[in-house]
C-alpha cells in the first residue's frame, strides 16, 4: 500500500488502473458503483439484471457487462429485450473458466467496464455497472478488485438444501437472492427452511426471496441496490 | 575442502517465473492460441497431434513473438517494435487479439513493476500495444534479461494451446504437460535465436528480427473469430 502511495507522485497515471479500490476515474470524476451477480447456471441472473435495468433505467445511468461461457446469449437476451441500448452492454469472453474472469484474472472485465465508462462518459457518465458472471458453481465469487458489492442468485428449483450447503457465494455475498419462489410448490422446496439455513450461514447479511414472473417481483433487489448506491455516493461525494 | 564458486544467477531471474506463471493475471486464460480451431478441424486430436501443433506454432508465431519481446527488453523503441509486430501479423483477428492481450498485460505489468517506460507506452497506445512488446517491456521493468523475455514469449506460444487442449479434448493433463517437456530443447533454441536477433536489431533495426509466420494459423484465426459459439476468444 505504501508503495502505491509513494509512486503516485512519480507515476500519476497509475490511477488509470481502474481497480475497484479507486473510486475516481482518470479525469477525477466518480466512477460508477459496480455490482457483481453470480450464481449457478439458470438461476435467474440475466432475468434479475434485466428487471433491475427496467426498474432503474429511467432514473439512473446503467451499463451491463456479461460473462457468457461460450455464447453471447446473455448479452443478446438483454439486447433483444431492449433492456438497454447496445452501447451500454458488453460481453466478455472467459475461455471456459467463468470464475477465473471474475476472480483470478479480472483484467478483461476491468477493461470492459473502463470502455463502457468512456463510451457513456459524454452522456453524463454512469451510476451503476452490473457485471453478470457466467453460471458457475457455489464457490464462485467476485474479486474485490472488480466489484464493490456482489449478489449471489440461487433458485428454489436447484434444491432447497443449497443454503445449508453454504460455500463462499452463499455465505459471503453481500446479498443472497433466492429466486423463482413461484416454483416452490411444484418442486417441493421449503422456503422457511431455506430462510433459516441462509440465516445460519450468513448471520446478518441480507437475503431476498424473489419471483421475477410476478409483478414488480424484483423489488427487494431494487431496494437493496438503491441503498448501496446511496451509501456509495455518500462515501465518495 | 575446496569451496564451490558462487553460482552466477542472471539479474532478476525469478521475475521470469512470475511472468511465465499461468496464473499471471493478464488475460491469457481466455485464449487458445489457435488450438480451438485446430481441434474443431481435427488437426489436434491427441497428445501427438498437440505436439505437432505446438512445434509448428513455436517455430513460427512463437519465434516472431520471442524476437519482439527480447528486442523490447533490450531497449529498442517499443513504438517501432509495435509497428514491426503489425507488419509481422497480417491477420486482422490476430492483430486485435495481440493488442487486446497487450492491453491486459500492460495493466498487470504497471501494477507489478511500475515504471516510466510502461507508462509512456500505455499513454501512446491506450487501446493496447502488441502483447510481446508489452511483455518485453515488463521484463525490462523487472530487471530481467532479453533472453528471459524470449523464453517467456516462446513458452507462452505453446503453453496456451496445451492448456486449451486439456479443456477442449479432456486430454490427460499429464500427457499435455509431457508435450511441453519434450519441447524444452526447442524452446531453448528458439529463445536463443530470438535473443541473438534482438542483439543484432539494436544495431540493424527491427528488420533483423524474425518474421516467421504460419498461414494456416492466420486463416483459422479469421474464421474462428466469426464463430457464433466458442469457448475461447482466439
Ligand atoms: N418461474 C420462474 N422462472 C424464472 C424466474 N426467473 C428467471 N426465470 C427463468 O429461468 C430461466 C433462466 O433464467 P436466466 O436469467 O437466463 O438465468 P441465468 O442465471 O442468467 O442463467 P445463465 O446465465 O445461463 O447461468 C429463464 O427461462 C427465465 O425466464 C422466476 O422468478 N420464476
Ligand atoms: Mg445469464
Amino acid at each position: 500500500m505504501h508503495l502505491d502511495h509513494a509512486d503516485t507522485d512519480i507515476y500519476p497515471q497509475r490511477h488509470t488502473y481502474s481497480s475497484a479500490a479507486d473510486p475516481r476515474r482518470p479525469d477525477g470524476t466518480r466512477r460508477a458503483l459496480r455490482i457483481g451477480l453470480g450464481g449457478p447456471v439458470g438461476s435467474g441472473k440475466t432475468a434479475t439484471v434485466a428487471a433491475l435495468c427496467r426498474a432503474l433505467r429511467d432514473e439512473l445511468s446503467i451499463a451491463v457487462v456479461t460473462n457468457d461461457i461460450y455464447t453471447r446469449e446473455d448479452a443478446e437476451f438483454l439486447l433483444r429485450n431492449a433492456v438497454l441500448p447496445a452501447t451500454r452492454i458488453t460481453a466478455v469472453e472467459t475461455g471456459a473458466c467463468p470464475h477465473t474472469a471474475i476472480r483470478d484474472d479480472i483484467s478483461a472485465n476491468l477493461e470492459a467496464i473502463e470502455d463502457l465508462e468512456d463510451a457513456v462518459g459524454p452522456q453524463g457518465g454512469l451510476d451503476i455497472v452490473f457485471v453478470e458472471s457466467g453460471g458457475d458453481n457455489l464457490t464462485a465469487t467476485f474479486s474485490k478488485g472488480l466489484v464493490d458489492a456482489q449478489i449471489f442468485v440461487i433458485d428454489v428449483a436447484g434444491g432447497d438444501d443449497i443454503p445449508r450447503k453454504g460455500g463462499p457465494g452463499v455465505t459471503t455475498a453481500d446479498l443472497l437472492v433466492v429466486n423463482k419462489t413461484d416454483l416452490a410448490p411444484y418442486v417441493g422446496s421449503d422456503l422457511d427452511r431455506m430462510a433459516r439455513d441462509a440465516r445460519a450461514q450468513r448471520g446478518d447479511l441480507p437475503v431476498a426471496f424473489t419471483s421475477l414472473v410476478a409483478e414488480n417481483g424484483v423489488k427487494p433487489v431494487v431496494d437493496w441496490v438503491r441503498d448501496r448506491l446511496a451509501a456509495w455516493s455518500a462515501a465518495h461525494a | 575442502m575446496p569451496t564451490m564458486p558462487e553460482p552466477t544467477v542472471p539479474a532478476a531471474r525469478a521475475a521470469l517465473l512470475v511472468l511465465a506463471d499461468g496464473r499471471f493475471p493478464a488475460g491469457g486464460h481466455a485464449h487458445s492460441g489457435g488450438a480451438e480451431a485446430a481441434v474443431k478441424a481435427g488437426r489436434i486430436r491427441d497428445a501427438g497431434s498437440l505436439e505437432e501443433f505446438c512445434r509448428g506454432r513455436l517455430h513460427t508465431a512463437g519465434l516472431t513473438a520471442a524476437g519482439l519481446a527480447a528486442a523490447a527488453a533490450a531497449g529498442l523503441d517499443p513504438l517501432v517494435l509495435d509497428e514491426a509486430a503489425d507488419a509481422r501479423t497480417p491477420a486482422p483477428a490476430l492483430r486485435a487479439t495481440a493488442r487486446r492481450l497487450g492491453r491486459q498485460m500492460m495493466r498487470t505489468a504497471r501494477a507489478t513493476w511500475p515504471g516510466p517506460e510502461l507508462d509512456a507506452l500505455a499513454a501512446a497506445r491506450p487501446r493496447g500495444a502488441h502483447q510481446p512488446v508489452v511483455l518485453g517491456l515488463a521484463v525490462r521493468a523487472a530487471g530481467a534479461s532479453p533472453t528471459d523475455a524470449a523464453h517467456i514469449a516462446a513458452y507462452e506460444s505453446v503453453s496456451g494451446p496445451a492448456t486449451a487442449a486439456v479443456r477442449l479434448l479432456s486430454l490427460n493433463p499429464f500427457d499435455a504437460t509431457a508435450v511441453l517437456a519434450r519441447l524444452v530443447p526447442e524452446l531453448d533454441q528458439v529463445a536463443a535465436r530470438a535473443a541473438e536477433a534482438a542483439r543484432r536489431a539494436l544495431d540493424e533495426g527491427p528488420d533483423a528480427l524474425p518474421a516467421a509466420s504460419a498461414p494456416l494459423l492466420d486463416i483459422t484465426a479469421e474464421t474462428h473469430a466469426a464463430w457464433p459459439v466458442r469457448l475461447f476468444a482466439s
